[in-house]
């Protein structure tokens, strides 16, 4: 498979602390990428590189052939940060058509989009409160909506699913899953293991280190384990 | 257009934060109304008691811009210590004798200038009268008048450097600026968005301060308004550029409070609110690395001395110049951010 994203030798530290150490990954297009990892393992670190908005000290990232940070490559990539990066003054829905002009969408493009993108992720109802008056779920909502509004080709989620509950998550995931279908590829962090389970691909990152990588079936059949949990605590034994 | 999107959104913002947008125009307008009400004052007449001074002599006193008490000496003193008096005149063979009260260098200025125009009067010879005009003002030329154009300038730029301050602050701290760099827009595009949006805004609190000052405080004015305006605007220019500049070092909102001493009160004393020209050279060059020097001296060039562009253009270009700086100074400090 063509590699959309590929990460290489990438090794960052902020001061003295070495956050990540020598990873290498590649991305196929089309494909659901799963980084696993407990807290502070690096996986936002990681994806911040990835989408260029942070300077690794040594490796690079490339994106659909391009070498990040890359403006022509961030048309075509939808972030979504670990915290919900909003203007709680405004209006959930301006906050939307916000983002949307910063692509450059036209005044229509976005009404239908931002309608769309509401429909999908069940948010109509509330959208025009201002976002501090939103519950942490809806946060969510409305900035994976924002990552979504220009139809990017590749999808960079840190944490998509924190703080939303079991029926939205199942609807989410669906919704990931048709973009698949449409030929997305997307990058998830998460350290909910059932969610792992989900992914095209994982990467188990522990201290920095990519300790395993392969799909969820190969990595647990390679060591009989049942559960992706178990398969991380084995790798991370082993790797250490 | 995409900085037409962060102008917009800017304005949004200011729309939903209404005490935001108070604290730029009203509070300027309530510190200059209170300034107002204590420079803008009559001159001083002071109280004088007069004690065994020929009737003639009292006569004259009384003609002056004073109150005059006829008083006997222990009476005069004890007023004079309960600070009920300026000044006590007595008279003997030498002639006059004034004891000041002293502890307020108006009062005192006052009762000399009210002891000279009564010698003059009281000499027998005719004294050639000194005719006094203006080149610039009048005689009516009130310290509120003085100071006010820079005073204005002053508070444009402070409640800018605040605003504008905090608000990209905020950008950083709750991530959007992080988010707005993971997209096509580029550095050059946010920050001239925020000027964009910050602008527009500014453009509104110019008008509104200085047409205060001017219509309804009745500071002296001779100049056109519009070029209140444009120096207005590009102290505000200044004041944002450098405020947003400046919240890059800082990691909460009290930090960027924390400049304020650093950055805006040095410029209340060497702007020329205060007359610097008894001040070392050295000390005085100071002053001139400060924008609200250029924009203060600008507003007084046009408010007192009624000058056209000729007379401030050298102030318009520095300013142009300041706000140049530091938005390339902006622009290369989001470069930590990312860096294309
Ligand atoms: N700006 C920063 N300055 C200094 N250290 C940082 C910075 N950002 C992250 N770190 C450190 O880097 C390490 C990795 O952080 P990172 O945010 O990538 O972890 P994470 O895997 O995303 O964790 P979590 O699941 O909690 O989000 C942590 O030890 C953290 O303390
Ligand atoms: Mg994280």
């Amino acid at each position: 498979m063509e590699a959309v994203i590929k990460v290489n030798d990438i090794s960052h530290s902020f001061g003295k602390e070495t956050v990540l150490k020598d990873i290498q990954l590649s991305v196929g297009k089309g494909e659901v990428f799963g980084l696993l990892g407990p807290s502070g393992s690096g996986k936002t670190t990681l994806v911040k590189i990835i989408v260029g908005i942070l300077k690794p000290i040594s490796g690079n990232a490339v994106v659909l052939e391009k070498t990040m940070p890359s403006l022509k490559q961030m048309k075509h990539i939808g972030f979504m940060a670990q915290s919900d990066a909003l203007y709680s003054e405004l209006s959930g829905r301006e906050n939307l058509d916000f983002f949307a002009s910063v692509y450059g969408l036209s005044k229509a493009e976005r009404q239908q989009r931002i309608r769309e993108v509401l429909e999908v992720l069940g948010l109509s109802d509330d959208i025009d409160k201002p976002v501090d008056k939103f519950s942490g779920g809806m946060k969510r909502r409305v900035s994976l909506a924002a990552a979504l509004l220009h139809k990017p080709e590749i999808l960079i989620l840190d944490e998509p699913t924190v703080g939303i509950d079991p029926v939205l998550r199942k609807s989410i995931w669906e919704e990931l899953n048709a973009l698949k279908d449409e030929g997305t590829t997307i990058i998830l962090t998460t350290h909910v293991m059932d969610e792992a389970e989900k992914c095209d691909q994982l990467a188990l990152l522990r201290n920095g280190h990519v300790i395993a990588q392969g799909t969820p079936h190969s990595l647990k059949k390679d060591i009989n384990a049942a559960t992706i949990e178990e398969a991380f605590l084995h790798y991370g034994g082993v790797g250490q | 257009m995409k900085v037409m999107a962060i102008i917009k959104r800017i304005l949004h913002q200011f729309r939903r934060d209404k005490r935001s947008m108070a604290l730029m125009i009203v509070a300027p307008l309530f510190i200059l109304t209170l300034m107002w009400l204590v420079l803008d004052g009559d001159s001083y007449s002071p109280d004088i008691a007069v004690v065994d001074i020929p009737e003639p002599i009292i006569e004259i006193l009384e003609g002056q811009e004073a109150e005059i008490h006829v008083m006997a000496m222990e009476e005069a003193e004890k007023a004079l210590k309960d600070e009920e008096l300026d000044a006590m005149l007595t008279w003997d063979e030498a002639g006059f004798k004034v004891l000041l009260e002293g502890s307020d260098p108006n009062a005192n200025s006052a009762v000399q200038k009210v002891l000279q125009q009564t010698m003059k009067e009281s000499s027998d010879k005719p004294v050639p009268q000194t005719k006094v005009e203006f080149l610039h003002g009048s005689e009516n030329l009130n310290l509120f008048d003085n100071v006010g154009p820079v005073l204005i300038g002053f508070f444009v730029f402070f409640f800018v450097f605040i605003v504008g301050g905090v608000s990209f602050l905020r950008e950083r701290t709750q991530g959007t600026l992080e988010r707005l760099l993971a997209t096509p827009l580029k550095r050059w595009e946010i920050v001239t968005g925020y000027l964009g949006g910050f602008g527009v805004f500014t453009v509104i609190q110019s008008i509104i301060i200085a047409a205060f000052s001017i219509y309804v405080l009745n500071i002296y004015m001779t100049g056109e308004f519009w070029y209140v305006m444009l120096i207005t605007f590009l102290l505000a220019m200044a004041a944002l550029s450098l405020g947003t500049l400046l919240s890059a070092y800082a990691n909460n909102e009290f930090q960027m409070m924390q400049f304020i001493p650093l950055v805006i009160v040095p410029q209340v004393f060497f702007s020329g609110i205060f007359n610097l020209d008894t001040m070392q050279p050295w000390l005085r060059a100071i002053g001139k690395v400060m924008p609200l020097t250029y924009g203060g001296e600008a507003l007084r060039d046009i408010m007192i001395r009624g000058e056209g562009i000729h007379g401030f253009l050298d102030e318009v270009y520095i300013l142009i110049g300041f706000s140049v700086l530091f938005i390339l100074l902006n622009i290369l400090a989001l470069k930590r951010h990312r860096k294309l």
